[in-house]
């Protein structure tokens, strides 16, 4: 540990080390609490905030796919106002980068609500969520549109001077072009991939197996589909990049930085070992110094292709 | 709430397709409430990727119990489970039921499966407490009285006690039962505890009921086993706030 420096800089943002647990599978930090260390961590990202709570769609949300998960809880959120009052306090106490993730229906009801969130101290950072893809007004049609990626970066950009990032969807044809609007526009990084839409059907009812018909797929069967993703932006745009999509231990990380992430995110993994985070820093602690990495940001974008 | 690495102890045969694991979980077993459930990760690999939720049968020193029906790939490779393997337990999670308190006899009604939590609640209650335990199945075969106590069954082919569901076997016992005081305990799957809900709620009755749901995390952070309050102004969660509910708090 001594010898390891795992401090990372994310557009400006900087973490003790690049594991985040990613939004909307921690909740607001106190479930996860009770079975790992948040103190070790790099950051947080809270489940997606909206100007108003949102109960969420109908069970059956979730359903188990073939080395994944499909979701569709649908932004289920406290909304702002008592994420302030009654979340913040609690994840205080904590000594981790605290990332507030938005999602919004509107350009201006994003900016809303990183107006109101802006002067909270322990908010390092914001991830503007223009990908969910399980509600009407989650974003994804933004996340399809670059305009409406560029406007809406231009304007949360223009009303706080906290970093903030872009979580972009996958489900798009050159996510690269979308990093690059990002870039444009100021953001200070994207984090690649939030889930890709699927489905699953009952054979015997011929039912969606989710009542939303369609959900976010996530774990590790998404992996090797984000690190293309991130590897397509990291060859044509010089954002930094927050990796997420299926990792679920410490080679997965170093393989998600390898490709171009200068940290990255874990989700699924933390509902079926929620000290996976910890137990991933042992590992990346282990790695960098047994192929005698300094800094692990040296590990950034390293990827060997010959032409 | 531990994750612990429980190693198998046996594994029986109970019945067509069920069967009861016991596993050494010394951290777990002193601590866990009856009603409470552990989510168990089967494999150690990515595949299948949940864990799967199962309600601890029963209790005896260091070791758990749980009983379990061939459902698809995770109970079948926890039915290849051998003396000396692994299964990893995270838990104990969820609210248990409410069961020390001012009331005479414990009705408890099982469909099925729905038998699984109960020789844990059977063992805990006091001794001067009464036991009337009613057990349905689609016949005989389904009936798995392990750990149960003064048993009545109802099937519905006729095979085996009342020709008929359980809560009808309920309804036909209810005069001899309801003259003292009196608390059910209902799990089974949804149709059967929506209809014990129904008479429980039209007649009164004091009754708690243990829900089943497909989830992933087990303890809150997934969001995916809402239930819909008896308010229905917000969702609750099976697996936090439940999975025990008064019948009344909630609409199944």
């Amino acid at each position: 540990m001594k010898n390891v420096d795992l401090s990372v800089n994310i557009g400006g943002l900087s973490l003790k080390n690049p594991i985040i647990l990613a939004s909307g599978t921690v909740g607001y930090g106190n479930e996860i609490a009770e079975f790992t260390n948040l103190n070790l961590l790099g950051g947080i990202v809270t489940k997606s905030l909206s100007l108003k709570p949102r109960k969420g769609n109908p069970p059956q949300r979730i359903v188990e796919t073939p080395s994944g998960m499909l979701n569709a809880i649908g932004l289920a959120n406290v909304g702002v106002e008592s994420f302030i009052k009654d979340k913040i306090p609690f994840l205080k106490a904590f000594d981790t980068t605290l990332i507030c993730n938005i999602a919004a229906s509107s350009v201006e009801e994003y900016v809303e609500c990183v107006d109101m969130l802006k002067n909270e101290d322990v908010i390092k950072a914001f991830e503007i969520n223009v990908s969910c893809p399980n509600v009407q007004e989650g974003g994804l049609e933004f996340g399809n549109d670059l305009n409406a990626v560029g406007r809406i970066t231009d304007k949360v950009k223009s009303s706080t001077r906290k970093p903030v990032f872009i979580k972009l969807s996958p489900n798009v044809s050159r996510i690269s072009d979308f990093a690059k609007v990002v870039k444009e526009n100021g953001g200070n990084a994207v984090s690649a991939i939030n889930t890709l839409v699927g489905t699953s059907f009952d054979i015997y009812t011929r039912k969606p197996k989710i009542k939303n018909i369609t959900g976010g797929l996530s774990g590790p069967a998404i992996r090797p589909v984000a690190l293309a993703k991130v590897l397509e932006i990291k060859r044509n745009s010089d954002i930094p990049i927050i990796g997420i999509g299926g990792i679920m231990n410490w080679k997965d990380a170093v393989e998600m930085m390898i490709v171009g992430a200068s940290a990255f995110q874990i989700g699924t993994v933390n509902f079926i070992n929620p000290n996976a985070g910890v137990e991933i820093l042992n590992g990346l602690i282990s790695y960098c110094e047994n192929n005698k990495i300094k800094n692990i940001s040296e590990l950034t974008g390293t990827f060997q292709i010959r032409d | 709430m531990y994750i612990e690495k429980a190693f198998v102890e046996s594994l029986e045969k109970m019945g067509e397709d069920t069967f009861l694991i016991k596993v050494f979980s010394p951290a777990i077993s002193c601590i866990v409430k009856p009603g409470q459930f552990c989510n168990i990760k089967v494999s150690e690999n990515d595949y299948p990727l949940l864990r799967r939720p199962f309600s601890v049968c029963n209790v005896d020193g260091d070791y758990l119990f749980f009983l379990f029906d061939l459902h698809g790939i995770g109970t079948k490779l926890l039915s290849m489970k051998k003396n000396g393997d692994s299964i990893e337990l995270l838990g104990p999670l969820g609210k248990g039921f409410v069961y020390d308190d001012q009331y005479d006899t414990a009705v408890i009604v099982a469909g099925g499966l729905g038998a699984a939590p109960f020789p844990f609640l059977i063992k805990n209650m006091e001794p001067e407490k009464n036991i009337i335990t009613l057990l349905g199945g689609r016949s005989k075969n389904n009936l798995v009285t392990y750990g149960l106590k003064n048993v009545s069954a109802a099937t519905d082919d006729g095979s085996e006690g009342f020709n008929g569901n359980v809560v009808e076997l309920l309804k036909s016992r209810i005069g001899e039962i309801s003259s003292g005081k009196f608390r059910i305990f209902g799990c089974g799957p949804n149709p059967m505890l929506k209809a014990l809900q129904e008479y429980c709620i039209e007649n009164n009755f004091d009754c708690q009921i243990s829900v089943e749901c497909a989830m992933a995390c087990g303890f809150g952070i997934c969001q995916g086993c809402p239930i819909d309050s008896a308010e229905g102004v917000s969702y609750l969660l099976v697996c936090k706030d439940g999975p025990v509910f008064n019948a009344s708090q909630v609409k199944l």
